[in-house]
């Protein structure tokens, strides 16, 4: 059995040896006297969470200033303990001369000895600082465990270590049907969406909101006008994100837009991407922009390419191709970085009309800077419905905007709240300024 | 104007600083106190992460934070992890292990002192996971050697024993998730220090100080930085030291009294910037003076 | 059918189990699952990312049109790099496992790939970067012009940044006591202030309307309203 103590593959499983083993800086020469043992330990499932954490509560007496806790196995982590434990016993025995049958039972005995074993099957989950106790210890990613796990606690000060504390009783972990933290949010989330769906219900049964004219997207016909005059090619930068940004979805609608109007012009439209995926996407939007203005002969997939994901790589290729082509219409349409202005500037010198859009607010004071016209945040995204001009679309855009009227409400009227609460600390509307940070937050 | 007029008088404004070797004197801003300060309260031997968010594309900008954070902590003996969200932090990392721990802080070894975690792909869904389980993200460190066998980081279940993170970055994933993911998740368990793109800045300092105990901000931060930490350990015993080693083996290198010039990068870079500024300056003024003349000349006509 | 009804279910279903999966624990494994779908896909097109550029340069090559000669130098730098990285030519091998050189360090510049990163790829990385310098300073000349009280109060607010982010902050205004009554006219002290309080409030509206309009865009894709981007059936 000593040796079996002493296998390596079976280390992790040695909570408790391991706690002993833990290193924290030593003061030379200090007498090493243990802190009395951690008392009132106790855990309870954290409600409202995904059946993983749990919280831990404990006193430690003053001058403890590091506790060492650790956990039984979960089912999967007991499973594998207790196949290591039989491996190595066979291994063992066989290796001792035994016959296969003798091993066998050698390993059914290890598995029967470790169930007596108390101090097996405990794993270290970490340290934490005395005080934590008061305030509530979570120990999270907990494993599946039908028979709910079990907390150790041992107090250490300057290496010496004391008795070690046990919770009472083993707590299983349930599963909440909602995350407790993000029910604020889900209230948002379905106040936005109701917001939105009546917006668009009034839109198509009402009457559709008017929209303020938006300059960069009235642009899209003269660019591409402008370019069928020169007889130069039309470039449209889809950003350098993949479709999984919301930005690059964003791009392509309004991609939709100039290949239409590109296809009824018979101008080139030429799509450099950054990610396949994007290509893949791009190519589909062009194609059924073609179909739709029955032009499906003029669409050329060889236009849509992809470069590289490589940032400044794609940057090279752009902004080369600008200058040996000279576009004459350069649509910058998603999630752009430190590139914006290395294709604005270029676009610019070769002077060819340029309409940005990106919802990156480090970028716009460039787009805004060197593009002729460009779509700030949010227009961005509305560009879709403006283009569109369907009842239903340009209605979620008045869903939207009430949406952002609520936020400005809230944004008041917390202001005021925490104003007059700084003023009283003990009055209800400091209460419920913190309720609010506490709601929202 | 032809704009290639402007490019020539900018390539002269940043390279005529460096020729003539124009340093500007930096007095610390309250910023790059805060970040000092954090740095110095700890206790000697405390335990930081450093995360290398950034690429060859913005090390001009941080990559002299990330040499003086680095000396800074290695001289106070804080035992360092390093680690990279992005591609290339890694062998930023590396680098900045071989030109200012390995030379400077000879003391320092392997796995004891400090530890390469390496690069770990999955932006902020790394921090999520390391807030509460550092094995599960990397079971190994950066040579393949299991975590639980590097003699720093012995009993470490997660990045809440670290005191400090480090992060610089420039980008996403960068500061902002360590401070979205970490420190508002977390706000007991983690101080957070960050070095950052002067670019990037404007939507990092909402975090100040509440998420973050310090920021620096592009090479201006950098050289602030610099000026407080040379300033008390510039001039260590071990560099005076590395420096006549080096001097020894190539016949180069400064005299045992000055601080190094890899220590001092931010200062150096800030008289070019300082030039470069002036000249924009200058370039506004002229167009609104071409402006204001060409609309006067057209209103006369 | 085919090209339109089904990707616009695909859309709405991932997307609701997404939402759903957020705020529910019991369904955060089929958040998981849509997302794993998701990098499968990415996965995949990326092999059809790689045969486009090898298409694309291959038939501008054997075409010999414009520009040909980069194409050759595009595949034969993507052909090399590619050939490094996958084989671990050359890899440094781990003192651990010296017989194994596939174990071994293929990122370390003394390995051929590690040395393409060093040598090659950040030079030139750095240098496309470093030309924001030159834009920055063409586009500032073109387009910061006193028009109107808003440009000018733009103009002021860019010379403040301008100069407090250097020493030219101490050599025009250091001499205003940092304890005094008009500390705040520092520049470097304006600098900060505008940084921080002016910019931050000014950034953080334009991140409500943008996260709002995220919103307004992710359900109009989800209920299908917007379809701009799929091919009619």
């Amino acid at each position: 059995m000593a040796r079996l103590i002493h296998s390596s593959s079976l280390a992790y499983a040695f909570g408790f040896l391991a706690t002993m083993l833990w290193q924290t800086p030593r003061t030379q020469g200090a007498m090493e006297v243990a802190p009395p043992p951690v008392i009132q330990l106790t855990a309870a499932d954290k409600p409202g969470d995904d059946g993983r954490a749990i919280v831990l509560h404990w006193a430690s007496a003053e001058g403890a200033p590091q506790i060492l806790l650790s956990r039984t196995l979960g089912d999967e982590e007991n499973t594998s303990l207790v196949r290591e434990i039989r491996i190595a016993a066979a291994a063992a025995a066989l290796a001792a001369g035994a016959t296969p049958e003798a091993a066998e039972q050698a390993a059914t005995d290890a598995e029967q000895a470790m169930s007596t074993n108390h101090e097996l099957g405990w794993k270290f989950i970490g340290v934490a600082s005395g005080t934590e106790g008061r305030l509530g210890f979570e120990v999270t990613d907990l494993p599946a465990a039908a028979n709910g796990f079990r907390f150790r606690a041992i107090a250490s000060r300057d290496g010496a270590q004391s008795a070690a504390t046990e919770t009472a009783a083993s707590v299983v972990t349930e599963i909440a049907p909602l995350f407790a933290s993000r029910i604020p949010l889900m209230v948002a989330v379905i106040v936005l969406t109701a917001l939105i769906g009546w917006s668009v219900w009034m839109a198509c049964r009402v009457r559709a909101p008017q929209l303020r004219k938006i300059a960069a997207l009235n642009a899209i016909d003269e660019a591409v006008g402008r370019a069928t005059e020169m007889g130069r090619s039309v470039l449209f930068v889809p950003g350098i994100q993949d479709m999984t940004d919301i930005q690059t979805v964003a791009g392509l609608t309004v991609l939709s837009r100039v290949a239409r109007t590109t296809a009824e012009y018979d101008a080139t439209l030429e799509v450099p991407t950054t990610r396949s995926l994007v290509m893949t996407a791009a190519r589909e939007t062009v194609q059924a922009a073609h179909f739709a203005v029955h032009r499906p002969e003029s669409y050329r997939a060889d236009l849509i390419n992809y470069v590289t994901d490589e940032q400044f790589g794609y940057v090279a290729y752009v902004a080369g191709k600008m200058v040996r082509e000279k576009p004459a219409a350069c649509f910058y349409m998603g999630a752009f970085y430190a590139e914006s202005l290395l294709f604005a500037e270029t676009g610019n010198s070769v002077g060819a009309i340029q309409i940005s859009g990106t919802a990156e607010p480090s970028q716009l004071p460039f787009f805004v800077a060197a593009c002729d016209y460009t779509l700030i945040g949010e227009e961005f995204f509305a560009a879709s419905a403006y283009l569109s001009g369907e009842p239903a679309q340009l209605g979620s855009i008045r869903g939207q905007d009430l949406g952002k009227l609520l936020a400005a409400a809230c944004i008041v009227i917390g202001t005021l709240l925490a104003t007059i609460g700084a003023f009283a600390p003990d009055g209800s509307a400091a209460s419920a300024a913190s309720w609010l940070v506490g709601a929202l937050g | 104007m032809d704009r290639r007029w402007i490019f020539l008088a900018m390539m002269l404004a940043v390279g005529t600083p460096i020729l003539v070797q124009l340093r500007p004197t930096e007095t610390a801003g309250p910023l790059s106190k805060a970040t000092f300060d954090a740095i110095e309260a700890m206790p000697e031997g405390s335990r930081v992460l450093l995360a290398f968010d950034y690429d060859p594309a913005s090390e001009g900008e941080l990559q002299p934070m990330a040499n003086a954070f680095v000396h800074h902590c290695a001289s106070k003996g804080h035992r360092l992890a390093f680690l990279a969200l992005w591609p290339l932090g890694a062998q930023k990392a590396t680098e900045t292990v071989d030109t200012i721990l390995k030379p400077f802080h000879p003391e320092y070894k392997l796995g004891t002192d400090y530890c390469m975690l390496g690069y770990k792909a999955g932006n902020e869904g790394v921090i999520k996971v390391i807030v509460t389980t550092l094995l599960q993200q990397f079971p190994t460190d950066a040579s393949g050697t299991p975590l639980q066998e590097v003699p720093m980081l012995k009993g470490v279940a997660n990045i809440q024993a670290f005191d400090l993170i480090i992060n610089i970055s420039a980008g996403y994933p960068g500061a902002k998730e360590w401070a979205q993911y970490a420190t508002s998740a977390y706000p007991d368990a983690f101080t957070l220090l960050v070095g950052t793109t002067g670019v990037q800045s404007n939507q990092l300092y909402p975090y100040y100080p509440g998420q973050m105990e310090g920021m620096l901000v592009a090479i201006k931060g950098a050289a602030e930085y610099e000026v407080l930490v040379n300033e008390k350990y510039g001039k260590t015993k071990a560099i005076a030291e590395a420096q006549a080693a080096m001097r020894k083996s190539s016949g180069i290198g400064e005299s045992e009294t000055q601080v190094p010039p890899v220590l001092q990068e931010g200062q150096r870079r800030m008289g070019p910037q300082l030039i470069a500024h002036l000249l924009m300056v200058s370039l506004i003024v002229l167009g609104n003076v071409v402006y204001f003349a060409t609309r006067t000349k057209g209103a006369t006509r | 059918m085919l090209k339109r009804t089904i990707p616009l279910l695909i859309t709405a279903l991932a997307g609701a189990i997404l939402i759903v999966a957020y705020f529910s624990p019991a369904t955060t494994n089929w958040g998981e699952v849509v997302t794993d779908w998701m990098n499968t896909l990415a996965a995949v097109a990326f092999i059809l990312g790689g045969g486009n550029l090898l298409f694309v340069n291959l038939e501008k090559i054997s075409s010999r049109r414009a520009g040909w000669a980069y194409a050759a130098v595009t595949l034969l730098a993507f052909v090399v790099t590619l050939t490094f990285g996958i084989f671990k030519i050359g890899a440094v091998p781990n003192p651990q496992f010296p017989a194994t050189p596939w174990a071994g360090d293929y990122e370390s510049v003394r390995a051929p790939f590690g040395w393409v990163y060093e040598y090659v790829l950040s030079p030139l990385t750095a240098t496309m970067f470093a030309m924001l310098a030159f834009y920055v300073a063409s586009a500032a000349f073109r387009a910061f012009r006193a028009k109107n009280i808003e440009a000018i109060l733009l103009l002021g607010t860019a010379f403040v940044i301008l100069l407090g982010r250097t020493a030219a902050a101490g050599i025009l205004t250091g001499w205003i006591p940092v304890d005094g009554p008009f500390a705040i006219l520092r520049l470097d002290t304006l600098a900060v202030n505008i940084m921080q309080y002016v910019s931050t409030a000014g950034t953080r509206a334009v991140m409500m309307g943008i996260a709002l309009g995220i919103a307004a865009t992710s359900l109009r894709l989800i209920l299908g309203l917007d379809r701009s981007y799929l091919v009619s059936d």
